[in-house]
């Protein structure tokens, strides 16, 4: 389905989100927030450690209910649809996803029976994309003996057997040495150009953000403090700024009012973990 | 979860995927779960091993030294053969009440938002991990004959009824797998998961009629076991399992109990699971 679908423009956005909320108990994490992502499309979502970006992100990927507002994900409402936005994205969360007691080869299986890959065409897929991540030879390991760029390449690899219109991944190069991540770059441009995917990326990395991704959110404390291309952030900013001056600028604006200790960050974490 | 008042277009791409397509992708999601945990036993069968000792020990000590007396197992069957029936519920209840921790598990590690970000149905995966239970204690099931045999305990080998007592301990299993998910999902965390294992086998164990009949019991000991799963399991594999065993409820009781709270179970626990991601 996603290989004519994708050269064909898509009207409306590849991800509209509007107004998307979620409260634990007296945290907001995530505070009406509003975007709207291009079809193959690059989006880099970045901010402080706490500021929202994997709850926005879990609700993306229909884990997590928003506590009000919506969006739409590949067609589909997160809400009123999230069994039909599951099957057309790929999550790549930020923890550890493959089973490291099953070999690469008994992952990919895994994955291809749960999203509905044919069953004639999951021994072909599985082969070829094993390949494409330069896995084909450790394809009979166990992953729990895989490198962490290995097993990210194999989680990447997981959430793409399916062809997701989008494709969701949560700090993929977090623990990355530079090689590593430069392959799983190299892996989301090539889903950009050639199978026109649309990505939504999160990072710590700044260089990282300006150089791959098309447009960028930064978020703080829930909000979306900034949208734009990195050149037009980086503007707003000043000549010579780079992203980075960027982030400590904006995030720093609000730096006063926030003061959190390890008790505020402890109960906030908690929240995040328990509620629900 | 579908909602009411669904829009055109929601109901338009439900139609296209036929019922039966949804019957058979909801049959590959379940198997897939199941056969992953197959995959890992495979991989490392240790674990088997280890749990083999304790169905042993019961057998060969508990069972050798109360053999000695007289008129606990109904009847005339002898006591080892009373016994070896459920002793067999009880290695399968040992490794389903447990299972939940590798539920605790998975989140800890992320492996579980691998699954639940999937379109399987919550149900699905949640009766996946109920069979993985089932494949788990056949393998406990296995050992047992071999040491009741060795025992000298009169086993009936008609195929059908291997048959049955290998239906029955799965869906046994499922049963308390599927309790303990559900416990896994409301406690959260490992340490207290295991605190309340322990606290939860010995009542199922011993509040049931797996080592002495239901009519030793105290009156208000023998209502309770009466509501304890493990005694329809016990009873269904007391008479499938032994030459001269027999059931004091019927097999289609039996059966009948083990299958409603199991799909009970599973309804609950698929709207807890998919919460545990959060």
């Amino acid at each position: 389905m996603s290989d004519q679908s994708a050269h064909t423009p898509l009207a409306e956005p590849a991800v509209a989100i509007s107004e998307l909320t979620r409260t634990f108990g007296d945290l907001t994490a995530v505070d009406h927030v509003s975007l709207s992502i291009g079809t193959a499309e690059i989006f880099g979502i970045i901010g402080p450690n706490g500021a929202g970006k994997s709850t926005l992100i879990r609700m993306l990927a229909t884990l997590l209910p928003p506590t009000s507002g919506t969006a739409s994900v590949a067609g589909c409402d997160i809400v009123r649809q999230p069994a039909e936005v599951r099957r057309r994205i790929g999550y790549v969360p930020q923890l550890l996803s493959a089973d490291g007691s099953l070999t690469g080869y008994e992952n990919m299986l895994l994955s291809a029976r749960l999203y509905g890959v044919p069953r004639h065409e999951r021994k072909e897929r599985i082969e070829r994309a094993l390949i494409r991540m330069g896995l084909a030879d450790a394809a009979k390991h166990l992953a729990g003996h895989y490198s962490g760029g290995m097993l990210r390449r194999l989680e990447i690899a997981q959430s793409l057997l399916h062809r997701p219109a989008v494709l969701i991944l949560d700090e993929p190069t977090v623990g990355l040495d530079p090689g590593a991540r430069e392959t799983v770059w190299d892996r989301v441009i090539e889903l950009r150009d050639r199978f026109h995917r649309t990505m939504i990326v999160t990072s710590h990395l700044m260089d990282e953000i300006n150089e791959f991704c098309d447009r960028i959110a930064l978020i703080d404390r829930g909000r979306t403090a900034a949208v734009g291309t990195p050149a037009e952030l980086k503007a707003k900013v000043g000549p010579d700024a780079t992203l980075n001056d960027v982030f400590i600028q904006l995030v720093a604006a609000n730096e006063g009012e926030r003061e959190r200790g390890y008790g505020e960050v402890r109960r906030a974490r908690r929240a995040i973990r328990d509620h629900g | 979860m579908a909602k009411l008042g669904a829009p055109a277009e929601l109901s338009a791409t439900m139609a296209e995927r036929s019922l039966t397509q949804a019957a058979g992708d909801y049959l590959t999601q379940t198997c897939a779960v199941a056969a992953a945990e197959v995959q890992k036993l495979y991989h490392d069968p240790l674990e088997l091993i280890t749990r083999a000792v304790q169905p042993v020990l019961w057998l060969m000590l508990f069972g050798e030294v109360m053999a000695r007396v007289r008129g606990v197992a109904p009847g005339n069957i002898p006591y080892l053969d009373y016994l070896a029936a459920g002793i067999l519920a009880q290695s399968a209840l040992f490794v389903a009440i447990f299972y939940g921790i590798s539920a605790i598990w998975e989140r800890d590690l992320g492996v579980l938002q691998r699954y639940l970000a999937s379109p399987a149905p919550r149900s699905a995966l949640v009766l996946g991990k109920a069979l993985s239970a089932g494949v788990r204690a056949l393998s406990q099931a296995i050992i047992v004959y071999v040491l009741a045999l060795l025992l000298g305990v009169g086993i009936n080998l008609n195929p059908l009824n291997i048959a049955g007592v290998a239906a029955a301990i799965v869906v046994g299993s499922a049963l308390f797998s599927t309790l303990s998910l559900i416990i896994a999902c409301l406690v959260k965390t490992r340490e207290r998961f295991m605190g309340i294992g322990q606290v939860l086998t010995m009542p199922i164990f011993f509040a049931s009629n797996a080592i002495y009949p239901l009519s030793l019991m105290p009156a208000w000991l023998s209502t309770v076991s009466h509501f304890n799963p493990l005694t329809y399991e016990v009873d269904a594999l007391r008479v499938l399992m032994l030459l001269h065993g027999a059931s004091d409820y019927g097999l289609l009781l039996d059966f009948g109990v083990l299958v409603v709270v199991t799909a009970a179970l599973i309804g609950v626990a698929a709207r807890m699971y998919g919460r545990m991601g959060y």
